[in-house]
């Protein structure tokens, strides 16, 4: 590992001040980011602690829920509110990395995590765009059966492992920003950009803008919803392809519906094209597969993946099936 | 370690804060100076508390497992600095003088070793998995996000206990111990 400097901030502003320099970078539980330095993917020249900066669980006017960036994974598992209101998340927590790892994990630094993509950590030997731009991609022609089938580019296929940020998508999650220009919003589902050209930008986020709390709307769709993960092996592995899905029936009639994909996509994958080819229609299985034929119609597989698309498709409309059963329960 | 050499470490700065001590295993302890420490290695190498072991060192195989403040976390991920003022509780602190710590001795009677390298970091994480049971924070496993209360059935033991392998395959002696500890029979 390449030697840093150590800082702890105190607050926000404290923190924008400390990260001035390019190359520092915020730390969080640092169980991506410090794998990263020992690997040398990432030298910041200086990490700037932000684990005592908010980590409260609170109730906004509006009857959602805002959380601040350094509340662990676990916390936000755990809390009564998320699990009652938005069991969705809690289950998309709880799917993800192992229990020492959410002890330790940052909401904000899982926002930020990078891609596990194999060619990315091999410094050595690969090439890889998003590590050093214009070199070229190994995935694409290589062992690519973990890698994108939504939203890849001639440059990269890598997907976003977060379990936690496909719920946050399916929320409507807002993230909040700060930096020395002041403080914005931005949608989760906008927070990540699509590779194109440049898969080493990977978010809307400014040099030494900092994550200081994921909003979410009030739950009222949200208390029906699950997420499920289909892995290699039933624990502790990244999704091959996961889906998190709320549901709000009206009879027999989709009311309106959340949907998103992980495992498959540079970025958690909101199914736009799913969500609206259910709205107001029956809550048949017909109609379930028909919307994900709908999202995988562009679907683009590689050598080694073509199997997400099906997995993908049956899954979604197998979340889908078991929230109606539930519902009519 | 002194008192004096602490009172040393305290008074040096880094980035102009104060640098304080970890609490490991009841015992204070200067963080390093170089960042670039892991709390593993700090622990192993710098304190020669060598009973926290370090095997793939990139967060896979859980042999590294400490707590901290109670928690059970993976000391290979953690830089030692960003612990000032925690507690950390390793395999060593455990027992209470030559009094084996209940899950140690469950682990004796349930053959839940064969190589022994991943079994600190076992037992130090089903310290940490008891305590959040008992918590009520759920698993991938659990039915019922709204129960108040969790068993600790087979099914949800072996889903929390999954961050930790075992590479000689003592998994079922491994759950056994743990069951009989934290699960009456049960598990």
């Amino acid at each position: 590992m390449i030697g840093f400097a150590y800082s702890r901030a105190t607050d926000a502003p404290d923190a924008i001040r400390r990260a001035e320099d390019d190359n520092a970078k915020y730390l969080g539980g640092g169980t991506n980011l410090v794998d990263l330095m020992r690997e040398t993917v990432e030298a910041p020249s200086a990490l700037v602690d932000v684990t005592g900066l908010s980590a409260e669980i609170e109730e906004t006017d509006d009857g959602g829920l805002m959380v601040g960036a350094a509340t662990r994974n676990t916390a936000v598992a755990e809390h009564p509110a998320v699990r009652t209101r938005y069991p969705m998340l809690t289950r998309a927590i709880v799917a993800g990395a192992s229990a020492q790892i959410r002890n330790m994990a940052t909401v904000g630094g899982n926002l930020l995590q990078r891609t596990r993509c194999t060619y990315f950590y091999d410094t050595d030997g690969s090439r890889c765009n998003k590590r050093s731009p214009g070199e070229g991609c190994d995935a694409i022609e290589g062992f690519n059966r973990n890698h994108a089938i939504l939203g890849g580019s001639p440059a990269c296929v890598a997907t976003h492992p977060s379990d936690m940020c496909v719920a946050l998508a399916a929320l409507d999650a807002v993230v909040h920003l700060s930096s020395a220009s002041g403080e914005r919003t931005v949608a989760l589902c906008h927070l990540h950009r699509l590779p194109d050209d440049r898969p080493d930008l990977e978010t809307l986020l400014e040099p030494g803008e900092l994550i200081t709390a994921v909003q979410l709307p009030p739950a009222n769709l949200a208390a029906r919803s699950t997420y499920r993960k289909v892995r290699d092996r039933t624990s502790y592995a990244f999704a091959l392809v996961s889906v998190a899905a709320a549901l709000e029936l009206d009879g027999d009639t989709i009311a309106d519906v959340r949907l998103a994909l992980g495992g498959v996509a540079p970025k958690p994958w909101r199914a736009w094209r799913a969500e609206e080819a259910l709205r107001g229609r029956p809550a048949t299985e017909a109609n379930f597969r028909q919307a994900a034929d709908a999202e995988l119609a562009d679907a683009r597989p590689l050598a080694g993946n073509a199997f997400k698309v099906d997995l993908a498709r049956r899954t979604l409309a197998a979340v889908l099936q078991q929230l109606t059963e539930e519902a009519r329960r | 370690m002194g008192r004096g050499s602490l009172a040393a470490a305290r008074s040096l700065s880094l980035k102009g804060e104060s640098i304080v001590s970890i609490i490991i295993n009841g015992r204070e302890a200067p963080v390093p100076a170089d960042a670039r420490v892991s709390l593993l290695d700090f622990v192993r190498e710098h304190l020669e508390l060598h009973g926290t072991k370090k095997g793939c060192n990139q967060g896979a195989c859980g042999a590294c497992t400490v707590l901290v403040d109670g928690e059970r976390i993976l000391s290979c991920l953690a830089l030692a600095v960003q612990y000032d003022g925690r507690v950390v509780t390793t395999i060593e602190g455990l027992a209470s003088g030559s009094a084996l710590h209940p899950l140690q001795q469950a682990f004796i009677d349930h053959d839940g070793f064969q190589c022994g390298y991943c079994t600190p970091g076992q037992i130090c994480s089903a310290v940490g998995m008891a305590d959040e049971v008992a918590r009520g924070v759920p698993s991938h496993v659990t039915d019922d996000l709204r129960a108040a209360e969790i068993a600790l059935d087979h099914d949800e033991l072996r889903e929390r206990m999954s961050g930790n392998l075992c590479r000689c395959g003592a998994h079922n002696g491994i759950v056994d111990a743990i069951a009989e500890v934290y699960a009456g029979s049960a598990a």
